[in-house]
């Protein structure tokens, strides 16, 4: 598809935020367009995420601006319309789950129907089911662990019928092990309800396996917005997402498994592969990479004798010199931007500029289980 | 005095508490919604208003209402008009029961307002539910442990009201005789009667039962609403 093509697909399907607010603390302007699909909001605490959503939600009012959500508008300063947050039909799940404690699992599912008036139009079985929770449903919301409250808060917000989702860093107030629980579970609301949803965030991790699209925000403004995969590859934004966290995103098709050493083979292009540990690839299966700038060292020929099984012919598309003790590079792979973090020592040691064609080589490890994103 | 006449005070007593609390416990439950989610101005005068029955002596707010209430009062003639008479009348006691409980009401319906988490409103909302579903189906249910424990106290205090009530509406057998009231009577006369005891108990286990029914639907319901 083109970028065109793109552009025009997001008027009628996607998201279209202009908002502007003087609040308390600070003053937000955020402008952005979303298509279908994930939508992240990156940033720092306080940049304004949790805002704007409330400002699509309808639960906090901006002073001026547009809001459209598929076509449909739901602000429009300039026409005064401010359609009530129980007209919007945006579901939220917030980061404190907010389930009603004096009613059931299955009365919280069901109460965007028997008290919202919202049409049934999705399964309550399918939904639990996905969510794994449908051996939960006469429970209370004081008995469910953290994680399990979130799964019914997605659940709920699913089953109200809404045309938008939107969610509130809801992994926030989980330790890791439940992070890691809920994540597959998010996978699957995107993949399989088809719903657009954004998602705010400030886990560059949740971002890089989750977001389609990707704004980043930074003191109540837009920094950028755009496709998730080109975003990670610009240096610009480096600082944004974190230096240490820096990183690219790769998709590839999984090849072929090797059993006799537990790696799958996976192809970023003709002739291009990767090796990783994985279990649950079949082959076929399209998966998304994420790999730290860090994690990626170069060579000028083709290392012979490195422990290193992941050497990816590239070349260097664009770097950022500064006085720091690092160069951030980034490199072309078989139509793919991968970034790479080098000491400026090797920089000039090697005597790299750009159109060079270099080895890239990542450790196997580092691109493990845990940064690998569902199939695309 | 006979049993029957024992019994005729202690429904006498409930008929005036139960009347102050169909009455007031709306009245108390608008005045800390309002105290609790709205800043408006003299809201500070209407809390000392509140509380003044708590620490003005019963006998000086008992004076109060019969200096407005009584037949010549200010707002007594207004309800003489409507065929309301207060003093010396037992609707007269409950206003005085009313009045005296009336913090006991509002407060612990304050504390539970304010300590409704707002966010799941919101949250209803974007569920699709209005404003009056809304109230039916979350603030009300969640507020309702204390709603009830202000109601259940306050109870209590009316059944016991003294000082107020004997100024207000005076000590009229069969009319404004209370429990309370009937208690000191008896105790007043040297012969002194066995049925005095009887009536201490029955009081002393009201409230007793009353404030433990309290705690309990506190300590129940906070436990279904606790999240």
């Amino acid at each position: 598809m083109t970028d065109h093509a793109k552009d025009a697909r997001m008027e009628g399907q996607g998201l279209d935020v202009a908002v502007e607010a003087r609040l308390d603390q600070f003053a937000l302007a955020a402008k952005f367009k979303a298509g279908p699909g994930l939508t992240a909001l990156f940033g720092q605490s306080g940049a304004g995420k949790t805002t704007v959503l409330k400002m699509i939600a309808g639960l906090v009012r901006p002073d001026a601006g547009r809001i459209a959500v598929m076509g449909r508008v739901l602000f429009d300063a300039a026409k005064g319309i401010d359609i009530a947050p129980a007209d919007r039909r945006v579901g939220m799940v917030f980061q404190d789950a907010r389930l009603f404690p004096h009613m059931s699992v299955l009365r919280n599912l069901t109460y965007g129907r028997w008290a919202g008036k919202r049409s049934a139009t999705t399964d309550i079985g399918r939904i639990t089911q996905m969510l794994g929770i449908d051996g939960l449903l006469e429970r209370y919301p004081r008995t469910l662990s953290g994680g399990e409250k979130q799964r019914v808060a997605i659940g709920r917000a699913l089953l109200a019928d809404p045309a938008l989702l939107l969610m509130d860093e809801p992994l926030a107030s989980l330790d890791q092990q439940r992070k890691r629980e809920i994540l597959p579970y998010l996978e699957e609301v995107r993949d399989e309800i088809g719903l657009p949803i954004v998602y705010v965030s400030h886990e560059v991790d949740e971002v890089a396996r989750l977001a389609d699209t990707l704004v980043l925000m930074a003191d109540g403004g837009v920094l950028g917005a755009g496709n998730a995969v080109e975003m990670f590859s610009r240096l610009e934004f480096g600082p944004a997402l974190g230096r240490h966290e820096a990183s690219s995103l790769l998709t590839g098709t999984m090849a072929r498994y090797l059993p006799e050493y537990g790696l799958c083979e996976i192809a970023l292009g003709e002739g291009c592969l990767l090796y990783i540990v994985n279990e649950r690839l079949a082959v076929g299966d399209r998966l998304r990479m994420r790999v730290k700038a860090r994690d990626v060292a170069l060579s000028l020929s083709m290392p012979k004798d490195v422990s290193v099984r992941n050497i990816l012919p590239a070349t260097i598309h664009d770097l950022a010199l500064d006085d720091s003790p690092f160069v951030e590079i980034l490199l072309q792979v078989s139509g793919q931007m991968l970034r790479a973090r080098i000491t400026r020592y090797a920089f000039d040691a090697l005597k790299l500029g750009i159109g060079q064609p270099v080895f890239a080589m990542i450790k196997s490890v580092a691109i493990g289980q845990r940064m690998l994103s569902g199939k695309l | 005095m006979t049993g029957n006449d024992v019994i005729d005070i202690i429904f006498l007593s409930l008929k005036i508490a139960a009347t102050a609390m169909v009455f007031s416990i709306p009245i108390a439950f608008i005045v800390a919604w309002l105290l609790a989610r709205h800043e408006f101005a003299g809201k500070s005068l209407v809390q000392a208003l509140i509380t003044l029955p708590l620490v003005m002596p019963p006998v000086v707010t008992g004076y109060m209402l019969l200096v407005l209430f009584g037949r010549n009062g200010y707002l007594g003639g207004l309800f003489h008009t409507l065929g309301i008479q207060f003093a010396f009348h037992w609707t007269g006691a409950a206003l005085a029961a009313a009045i005296m409980a009336f913090p006991l009401l509002v407060r612990p319906m304050r504390l539970s307002i304010e300590a409704l988490d707002r966010g799941l409103e919101e949250a209803a909302s974007t569920l699709g539910a209005k404003r009056l579903t809304r109230f039916v189906t979350i603030t009300l249910p969640l507020v309702l442990p204390g709603v009830l424990a202000g109601a259940v106290l306050g109870f209590a205090k009316a059944l016991g009201e003294f000082g107020a009530t004997i100024t207000f509406v005076s000590n009229i057998p069969g009319e404004t005789q209370t429990l309370s009231l009937a208690i000191y009577s008896l105790l007043q006369s040297p012969s002194g009667d066995r049925t005095v005891m009887l009536m201490i108990a029955v009081s002393a286990f009201l409230a007793i039962g009353s404030v433990l029914v309290s705690e309990w639907i506190g300590r129940r319901m906070g436990k279904w609403t606790r999240q």
